[in-house]
């Protein structure tokens, strides 16, 4: 390993006695674990040659500094929690909040060993393994059966060291017939840092759990992201991703329908600009009878951004009368931007309704034509359509006031592009 | 722009799609409140000539002038020329998803320096003149429209835009009687009432029983082979473009030259390439 992940680093690290020991399980076999290379399908296109691993250090304690606070989104949460490069350092639940939700460090449940890996069995690559052996103790989420959570959790995780490399775990288990909307905000201060997070979700029996990450991560952050969500019978998950910020900023998506009737929805909004890399890996897993999944990616680039989209659907044989979308659509603002997307499928019963869609564009002349044609400046009509573009994916934002602060977010953005498209004419 | 003569006047316009020249000298005069047909048959110049007008991207000006009310159209950029006064009713309206009327017709008017709340007011008058229901203006524009529902709704932002001069690509094609009606009545209305210019580029008489031209042009081979009042528009209707333009070749020798003859026409040769 290099320099700074030390085994005394990570044994150094405080949390429950299982949580110690499970560390240094993954610590004794890290040296074996597969270096991440862009000849692999799931690397592929992305910057991960350029990424020096040893730039980065994991920490040792919390930082003394507190994020800024995000009042938009958290108004009306039921529990505010933020996570300082990798650390919990505070959980704010309101006196409102209902009994029996749970919102706090993993240690504090009596099964939160049994909670965590409870749908990762193993790390998909190097990061996993990496926020296993460095991460610090893993914030959980709880709803008990029955239990619908009215209002949101939101979770800001936040990085402030410079050089930092941190290790942020999620981890949410929505009970039978229980319901819970959680955001995840990413923000950081203008340094150079690695978040290497993960989410892990399961949603019992006719569950509902909604999550959202909006990722407004400074110019220099790399994150290197995984979600793995499980969902059961007659459960449902909406997931939803808006990509603003880093430098490269990855997340791979395994969205596992494994009971009759599991539904999943993944929607996500990016908008990469300047040197930007942003990068989206997906895969909805069909595992059981009569499931449906819907995935609907849109993205802009301007710039020399970069985008990549790879998607799977992959249809196991028990998992007949499977339904199951796949659109990706990405709009280039400059010649030098450049977008990969890759739909993929693997289907291996009858019987399933299938579909996938992609395109890299410019701005359609046509309609822009038709704008212009009524009176509207160009600048003007291709910023109408971008809004547009994006209208139907902010639509699918679990919270309004996140709908609104993403949309904020594209607009700055699109102001960006207004002013560079207006110095070059 | 004041003290000019007011008239949307095409002198010797000539256009070419690639290296394919489609119109060829196209000399036209359209006066406020009245209305002129422009027919002729399929690939004779009649969509690359409204296209040309807008400023549509893939069509190139090689000669000629266009001006509205004495201002050089073709100097314009599209957005421009629609502010000048110019409208281009679309013979296929592009569907434009995630993008109300609303918010387009705010757009146009801001840039025109116009009120935005008048234009705003102005869009539901014509929504109620044209029995467009209301919420219809909130929906993204042309999505899921039927061919006469999108006919109307380019109707609709021709009035409340206020253009002084409009286009109509073939606004026949594709309308049932009904609405082809409503549409017909709403532009008749405009010229009687506001004064608006009307060229009307069409390939049936259909349009012209309700729309009442005051001349009617043929085109053929990208030039204006023979005009007359609305009496031309029966002969075509009786005779065909090649029994027309037969006669009008020989009563008027100078639009005789490059025309071809009558049997020509059956077979289509000058298809417009973006048609």
């Amino acid at each position: 390993m290099p320099n700074p992940f030390t085994p005394e680093s990570s044994a150094a690290l405080p949390g429950p006695e299982w949580l110690r020991q499970r560390r240094g399980t993954v610590l004794a076999g890290l040296d074996d674990v597969e270096r991440p290379d862009a000849d692999e399908e799931v690397w592929r296109y992305s910057r991960i040659g350029e990424l020096d691993l040893s730039a980065f250090a994991p920490t040792a304690g919390p930082p003394a500094s507190r994020p800024a606070a995000v009042p938009d989104l958290t108004a009306g949460a039921v529990a505010v929690v933020t996570v300082s490069d990798g650390w919990i350092t505070s959980v704010e639940v309101d006196g409102g909040a209902p009994d029996g939700l749970f919102v706090g460090p993993v240690g504090e449940l009596p099964d939160g060993d049994e909670l965590y890996g409870a749908t990762l069995e193993e790390p998909v690559d190097l990061f996993g393994h990496l926020n296993r052996a460095y991460g610090p103790e893993p914030l959980a989420i709880v709803v008990p059966d029955g239990l619908r959570v009215e209002g949101h959790v939101v979770v800001h995780l936040h990085v402030s060291g410079e050089g930092i490399a941190a290790f942020p775990r999620l981890l949410v288990r929505c009970g039978a017939d229980s319901g819970v909307t959680v955001l995840e905000v990413q923000t950081s201060e203008d340094v150079e840092a690695l978040v290497a997070s993960v989410l892990e979700a399961t949603v019992g029996p006719a569950g509902r759990l909604r999550h959202a990450v909006l990722q407004e991560l400074s110019p220099r952050v790399w994150q290197l992201g995984h979600q793995e969500v499980h969902v059961h019978r007659d459960a449902g998950v909406e997931l939803f991703a808006a990509g603003l910020g880093g430098d490269y900023a990855r997340t791979r998506t395994d969205c596992r329908l494994l009971g009759r009737g599991a539904e999943g929805r993944i929607t996500a909004a990016y908008f990469g600009d300047r040197e930007q890399a942003l990068d989206y890996r997906t895969f909805q897993e069909h595992a059981a009878p009569d499931t449906s999944s819907e995935l609907l990616f849109k993205g802009a680039l301007d710039g020399s951004a970069r985008s990549v989209y790879t998607g799977l659907i992959r249809v196991r044989p028990e998992a007949v009368r499977t339904r199951a979308d796949q659109t990706n659509r990405n709009i280039k603002l400059s010649p030098d931007a450049w977008a990969e997307s890759v739909p993929n499928l693997e289907i291996e019963t009858d019987d399933v309704m299938c579909s996938h869609a992609s395109t890299v564009s410019p701005v359609d002349e046509d309609q822009r034509f038709y704008l212009e044609s009524r009176g509207v400046p160009t600048v003007v009509a291709e910023r109408l359509l971008l809004e547009g573009f994006f209208d139907e994916v902010l639509e699918a934002a679990p919270l309004p006031a996140l709908a609104d602060r993403l949309a904020a977010g594209l607009r700055t953005k699109l102001d960006r592009h207004d002013t560079l498209a207006g110095s070059a004419a | 722009m004041s003290g000019s003569e007011r008239v949307l006047r095409i002198e010797g316009l000539r256009a070419c799609v690639g290296d394919v020249e489609i119109l060829n000298g196209i000399d036209l005069e359209v006066r406020p409140g009245e209305v002129h047909a422009v027919m002729g048959p399929n690939g004779s110049g009649k969509s690359t000539l409204s296209h040309v007008l807008m400023g549509r991207p893939g069509y190139t000006v090689t000669g000629g002038t266009a001006t509205i009310d004495g201002v050089d159209l073709l100097g314009l950029a599209t957005w421009e020329r629609a502010q000048a006064g110019l409208f281009l009713c679309l013979q296929h309206p592009t569907e434009v998803p995630g993008v109300s009327l609303d918010a387009l017709l705010a757009e146009a008017a801001r840039a025109g320096g116009r009120d935005v709340v008048a234009v705003h007011d102005a869009l539901r008058t014509e929504a109620g003149r044209l029995g467009i229901d209301e919420r219809f203006l909130d929906r993204p524009l042309n999505v899921d429209l039927s061919g006469g529902e999108k006919k109307r709704n380019e109707t609709l932002q021709l009035g409340a835009l206020g253009a002084r001069y409009a286009v109509l690509d073939e606004i026949d094609s594709g309308l049932d009687v009904d609405a082809l009606a409503t549409v017909s009545r709403r532009i008749q209305e405009a010229t009687d009432e506001d004064g608006l210019g009307v060229l009307a580029i069409t390939h049936f008489s259909r349009l012209l029983e309700v729309l009442e031209p005051d001349r009617v042009h043929v085109l053929a081979h990208g030039t204006i082979a023979a005009s007359g009042g609305p009496e031309l528009v029966d002969r075509l209707e009786a005779e065909g473009y090649g029994g027309v333009l037969g006669d009008a070749a020989a009563d008027e020798p100078e639009t005789s030259v490059g025309l071809p003859h009558a049997a020509d026409f059956g077979e289509d040769p000058f298809a417009d390439p973006l048609a």
